[in-house]
């Protein structure tokens, strides 16, 4: 399928030489090219790229095999009905000068283009806001270039108005001082957060009101930023998973396993059955966790505690398996790169089974109190509608995105773990409101213990992990008694996993929806550059289009049912 | 036997200290401004749900205003970001109020020694307990919980607390 993208984009992009990496395509283009080649690849119909994934800058200052241009941004595309996944390279030589923007295309690129400004001080000329968005604004340098050093903090004295920037909303929205008076009525200005009990976190969400109506919404973000990507940079790859189970805390199994699928990928490693069976079960069981907080949260939010009893009770309990069998109960640090940490431990199949009957009592039981309530309905049917166009155009990936209609799911769609031969389905909602997005949540749960009770029945025995000891530590007789065994640990342990010099990128269906991660390596133990693609990133983007022109107490259970996770969010 | 001023009034009264009365209100109703950042704010929900339930050591009324709460929860990482709103919602605590600091991040900076992780919360406002943990368990919220307690019993109402604190931010 991909071959015939690559004629494609030889048909319109005669100048460009597309070239394939793992099974996706790049394009490397110049970047005064850049406006005219995405718009063609977003308004094509042959082409379609309707998602803009991600947006990332690299810096070769000190890369061994150092291109002409100092920076370069990768923008990486995804047509999701025919599964295409598309990189778009361009080199810049001059950060000042930059590269246009495409935010007017892609409605993710607002946050993108912000985001790879204030980390590496490329400007996106004509970008319609372009200000720092995860460092504080009397932050100086680009941390993420390779000449700023990773230790040198600097202190923020005061919070940013964001004055300016609701006025401009505001004026965007068409409505100044005149529309006031002719309603005979005042703007208030309300911020919720960034520390309020609504907002799971910190995230300020800035709204201008007209009563309880919002009519125009900023948000900021950033207060939880913790610099995984230039720590990352210092790490080798097996230290790198400590890092990624504080990505999503309530699913941090899942960005382990994201992180090393999307190594391994790289390395051409083939894991073994069990582990992959190992990996689709702890996968599953830490959605349905994920789900389950994020549900426990927003139901809370709307005020039926009693929910958040059945829900995170049965998460509290699912620690007891989870803890006997990570060591840990919520950072599990469980996966390596070739296998996983430990095999599970005798007698795990029967303490699943016990917990996947009272997660489904836990979630009946709250069903029984949200199916057929009022007040529930009336709160969340209509309210804070997406629409697949808006989420698609601001990257919104997984249960979000499918709560709109859309049935793209990268289990089903680009299936890896032999994930095509289990039977599930993909839940989709009709309206794209929270109550759909809730409801979405509530399929999943169930079809994610569809998956694991499977996935138990075929789980074959043998090793965890790989026979390959570029990757996998030999066992300890070997270390403790042979220079050889000594000499692969000590490497492994000091220089870290070797990976061949490149760049690539792999995409994982988390619970809260496209996971994904960027490379670059020099060939060591260390990867020279790190990019997370978040979900929830790209969910917070689009905050301010759901809740436009709803009430102020609608924002508060619409940011519950996005489930933004703050370590995610700003990394 | 009721001596002195007991003795002349009978059952109806008790006489004790000021602030041994005091104390004993305050360690036994505290009320948690949760502070929550990030992984710490999740266990802190364990501690709250019904298996470890913080309700048995009286500090179950979870405030998210500052002004109507006492004990200060910071449970996840401080960025430099964050650090302004973290001292202006302590400072909008009424005095007395108790701060733990929970997990590694909030009390060192923990995994995060970078340019934008506040290396330990001490350094913006003063801390009284500090619980170790990447994530710390939800049986060391309780454990820090009743140390709070117990440094309540031994003070007196009559004197200011951390007076004379000085942060990077003052």
């Amino acid at each position: 399928m991909t071959d015939s993208l690559t004629d494609k984009l030889q048909v319109i992009f005669p100048d460009f030489e597309p070239r394939k990496v793992l099974d996706y395509t790049v394009l490397d283009v110049d970047s005064e090219a850049i406006p005219q080649v995405m718009k063609r690849l977003k308004t094509y119909p042959d082409l379609g790229f309707s998602m803009l994934l991600d947006i990332t800058g690299i810096d070769y200052l000190t890369y061994p095999q150092r291109p002409a241009a100092r920076f370069c941004v990768v923008y990486t595309l995804r047509n999701w009905k025919k599964n295409w996944l598309l990189q778009v390279r361009t080199p810049v030589a001059d950060p000042d000068r930059g590269v246009e923007s495409v935010a007017h295309l892609w409605g993710s690129a607002d946050w993108a283009e912000r985001e790879v400004y204030d980390q590496y001080g490329i400007i996106f000329r004509n970008h319609p806001d372009l200000r720092r968005i995860l460092n504080h604004w009397q932050f100086e340098g680009h941390p993420l270039r390779k000449d700023y050093d990773i230790f040198k903090g600097q202190v923020c004295y005061q919070a940013d108005s964001l004055e300016k920037e609701i006025r401009a909303r505001l004026t965007a929205k068409g409505i100044d001082e005149s529309t006031m008076q002719d309603i005979n009525t005042e703007i208030m200005f309300l911020n919720l957060g960034p520390s309020h009990p609504a907002t799971h976190g910190a995230i300020r969400i800035f709204t201008a009101l007209d009563g309880e109506t919002i009519i125009a919404n900023v948000n900021e973000i950033g207060y939880l930023h913790r610099g995984f990507e230039k720590t990352a940079e210092n790490r080798t790859y097996n230290q790198i998973i400590p890092l990624t189970d504080r990505l999503n805390y309530c699913s941090a199994l899942m960005n382990n396993i994201g992180y090393v699928k999307a190594v391994e990928s790289w390395l051409g490693l083939e894991i073994t059955e069990r582990a992959m069976f190992m990996r689709v079960i702890l996968s599953e069981f830490f959605r349905v966790q994920d789900h389950l907080v994020c549900l426990a949260a927003n139901l809370v939010d709307m005020g039926g505690l009693t929910n958040y009893w059945y829900l995170y009770n049965e998460k509290e309990a699912s620690y007891d398996l989870i803890s006997r069998l990570t060591g840990a109960r919520l950072t599990s640090s469980f996966t390596r790169i070739g296998g996983m940490y430990r095999d599970f431990y005798e007698g795990w199949e029967n303490d699943m089974e016990r917990q996947l009957k009272d997660i489904e009592k836990g979630v009946n039981d709250s069903l029984k109190l949200v199916l057929q309530n009022r007040i529930v309905h009336d709160r969340t049917q209509g309210t804070c509608v997406l629409t697949p166009e808006t989420a698609l155009s601001y990257g919104y990936t997984g249960p979000n995105l499918r709560s709109t209609g859309i049935s793209f799911d990268l289990r089903k769609d680009d299936p890896y773990y032999n994930y095509e031969a289990f039977d599930f389905c993909v839940p989709v909602g009709s309206y794209g409101d929270i109550y759909d997005r809730m409801m979405v949540r509530f399929e999943e749960i169930f079809e994610s213990i569809k998956i694991i009770r499977q996935a138990m029945k075929m789980i074959p025995d043998g090793p965890v992990f790989v026979d390959d000891h570029r990757v996998a530590l030999p066992p300890k007789d070997q270390v403790y008694n042979k220079i050889e065994g000594l000499a692969n640990h000590f490497k492994l342990i000091f220089d870290g996993v070797k990976t061949p010099a490149g760049e690539w990128y792999d995409g994982y269906e988390a619970a809260n929806g496209e996971l994904g991660f960027h490379f670059v390596s020099d060939g060591s133990g260390t990867p020279y550059k790190l990019k997370v693609r978040p979900p929830c990133f790209y969910a917070m983007g689009g905050f301010h289009e759901m809740i436009e022109g709803e009430m102020i107490a609608d924002a508060v259970i619409n940011l519950g049912s996005i489930n933004i996770i703050g370590g995610e969010l700003d990394r | 036997m009721a001596l002195g001023l007991e003795a002349g009034l009978g059952d109806s009264v008790l006489t004790t200290r000021l602030d041994e009365i005091i104390n004993w209100g305050r360690q036994y109703s505290l009320w948690p401004m949760v502070f929550g950042t990030a992984c710490c704010a999740i266990e802190f929900m364990s501690a709250a749900a019904s298996q470890h339930d913080i309700s048995r050591f009286g500090a179950e009324v979870v405030r998210f205003s500052p002004r109507q709460a006492d004990l200060m929860l910071v449970c996840g990482t401080i960025s430099y970001k964050q650090a302004p709103i973290l001292k202006r919602i302590y400072e909008q605590m009424p005095d007395p109020r108790w701060v733990v600091s929970m997990g590694a991040c909030a009390s060192s900076g923990g995994i995060y020694d970078n340019y934008c992780t506040v290396q330990g919360i001490d350094t913006v406002i003063p801390v009284d307990v500090y619980i170790s943990g990447c994530p710390p368990r939800p049986e060391a919220v309780l454990d820090a919980l009743i140390k709070i307690q117990e440094k309540i019993q031994t003070e007196s109402v009559l004197v200011d607390r951390h007076i004379d604190f000085k942060g990077i931010l003052d």
